[in-house]
């Protein structure tokens, strides 16, 4: 019998998602779980700040001074491609950038709304645990690496390796990705609007891919999924949320899943071995 | 990891060796080892820029007669010039060991940098009506100050800061590299190719030369072969996609050219800003904000991406 709604979609629940394991402590534990560094912010307290002379170090500095002053909505003007900015984060926060990132920017959050108006470079948003980021333009290669939870959306086109090792969360991508994207996916759900390079979910464990233009190739284990009426739902729903739509339909998207012939490799003969590669 | 770099000017020429030595210095961290330019100015009619030195920057420290050594170098280089019937017009010394000179020469250009470079310790850097390569030891600004670069104004340039991996630290292995025996021409790489050794032995059977044991140079000679067999710049970067091996993403100029190639894997990163005037080509955008401080649109070119933009200057 099915426990959930997502294994009718064919998906796994997605545990390991930030601060959804907060459901494994009890009460009582729950009540004393603190990350180190977080903050309790007011969304009704606003500042903004000119990141333009200053390092990445001094920005960061700088947002969690204003987080520890209690204010939970933040504007950085003038990030100029900076690498390692707004990491880190573990609380709830509005943050808007205006601007873009360069490498590894807001990699290991887990929480907070962030809204980019510029473009960003390789591994946005790796490790993200919880929150929303939204970048309006393009992005680079590595986006949502080893993603865990949240929403990570990209509006414009996205490098190679989108996704990479993601264990939860939803990456949506509103143009085209590279090459290997969904390499080695382990959970969660990517949707790609535009087309997808060569080698599409390479040897994924699990997790979903939908795709709403044309596939350069599938990678090794990566196999056609069948579209279902919770997929469709699920995706009107979610890119309803961020004001996207497929081209040509949700309905005619294209889903890509595990073919799973890669587990349990160990188990299988050499020759066994040879037909699954 | 090394950090390349590239940007031209269509239609007019601009201030591109303030603008390289901005962008190399935002990419020092990708590579502290050395610095190369290959800047293109305005040609002088049928005059050729001769860029070449006789001696690595380290040789300089090792005793006093290598002081004579470079001069006698020198001396034996400006007699092998004028063995040829190359009239050198205008000599300049950027350092004691690396020299920029004019000259007037109309052989066969081959046959002069095969005789220069029979000279002891001397490498020509480059050879050619526009292009001029600089590149040594530290970071670009140290660099571009010691080859009074900040003034220079052409339509387009690539430049490198070099990270070693695989072979030395010195000028040799140092980017770019001038596509031997064509004027013209020099490449940049970010990257690792794998069937390097066999792609060389190739190369080196069909009379090419190599001056170092770097992999970047072998793409250099081997976009040089490719066009010396008739193939456009554009051909010869798309049939490297699929004969040379490995992880790279390079930059090449020419006269009035600069392309960009990106493997199949698409592993190593590119960024690139294009408006009408103006294409810029780097590693990590913080370099090209370098130039353009203000928001602008980039974006990552795809694997197996070739592009070529001429400066129509």
């Amino acid at each position: 019998m099915k426990q959930h709604i997502s294994h009718e979609m064919g998906m796994h629940t997605e545990q390991l998602a930030g601060r959804t394991q907060q459901r494994f402590f009890s009460p009582e534990e729950e009540e004393n779980f603190f990350y180190p560094g977080s903050y309790e912010v007011d969304f009704n307290k606003r500042a903004e700040f000119d990141a333009g002379p200053l390092t990445a170090t001094q920005i960061n500095l700088k947002l969690r001074e204003l987080m520890s002053e209690g204010y939970g909505t933040i504007v950085m003007k003038n990030p100029g491609a900076k690498h390692g900015v707004a990491v880190g984060i573990l609380n709830r926060l509005q943050l808007y950038i205006e601007g873009s990132l360069g490498y590894f920017g807001c990699g290991l959050i887990d929480g907070p709304n962030v809204r980019i108006k510029g473009r960003v470079g390789w591994s946005c948003a790796e490790n993200m645990m919880a929150g929303t980021v939204v970048v309006e333009k393009n992005a680079g290669s590595t986006f949502g690496a080893a993603l865990r939870g949240g929403d990570l959306v990209c509006m414009g086109d996205v490098g190679a390796r989108t996704g990479i090792d993601m264990k939860g969360g939803t990456i949506i991508v509103g143009g085209r990705t590279g090459a290997f994207s969904g390499f080695m996916m382990q959970r969660g759900r990517m949707i790609i609007l535009g087309d997808a390079g060569i080698n599409l979910g390479d040897s994924m464990y699990d997790g979903t891919i939908y795709v709403g233009g044309k596939i350069a190739g599938l990678g090794v284990d990566a196999v056609p999924g069948e579209m279902t009426d919770l997929d469709v739902a699920w995706l009107k729903r979610k890119l309803r949320l961020y004001g996207l739509e497929a081209p040509n339909g949700v309905e005619n998207m294209t889903k890509i899943v595990a073919g799973k012939q890669l587990w349990n490799y160990d188990n299988l003969e050499p020759a066994e071995k040879k037909i699954v590669l | 990891m090394c950090g390349i770099a590239g940007l031209i000017h269509r239609g007019k020429a601009g201030d591109i060796g303030r603008e390289m030595t901005s962008m190399l210095l935002s990419l020092k961290h990708r590579g502290p080892d050395s610095t190369g330019f290959a800047l293109y100015g305005t040609p002088k009619g049928d005059e050729l820029v001769l860029r070449f030195k006789v001696a690595e920057q380290e040789d300089m420290r090792k005793g006093f007669r290598i002081h004579q050594e470079v001069k006698d170098r020198k001396a034996e280089v400006d007699r092998r010039l004028a063995e040829l019937g190359a009239r050198i017009l205008e000599q300049e010394a950027a350092t004691e060991y690396a020299f920029r000179y004019r000259i007037a020469y109309g052989g066969d250009r081959r046959k002069l940098a095969d005789y220069v470079e029979d000279v002891d310790g001397a490498e020509i850097l480059s050879l050619g009506h526009g292009l001029e390569l600089i590149k040594d030891l530290g970071d670009a600004t140290r660099v571009a100050d010691q080859y009074g670069l900040s003034g220079f104004v052409g339509t387009h340039a690539i430049g490198h800061t070099r990270m070693a991996t695989e072979s030395d630290v010195d000028i040799r292995s140092a980017h770019p590299y001038w596509a031997y025996p064509f004027a013209d021409v020099s490449v940049v790489h970010n990257g690792q190719l794998t069937n390097y050794w066999g792609k060389r032995r190739e190369l080196e059977r069909r009379g090419h030369r190599f001056m170092s044991n770097c992999d970047s140079e072998l793409i250099a000679v081997y976009l040089a072969d490719k066009m010396e067999q008739g193939a456009t710049l554009e051909d010869a970067m798309r049939d490297s996609i699929g004969e040379l091996d490995g992880v790279f993403t390079y930059l090449v100029a020419t006269a009035d050219s600069l392309g960009m190639a990106k493997d199949t894997m698409a592993a190593k990163p590119m960024v690139l800003y294009e408006s009408d005037d103006f294409i810029g080509l780097a590693s990590e955008e913080v370099a090209i904000r370098s130039v353009f401080p203000h928001e602008i649109d980039t974006f990552d070119p795809y694997e197996g991406e070739v592009r070529v933009w001429k400066s129509q200057a």
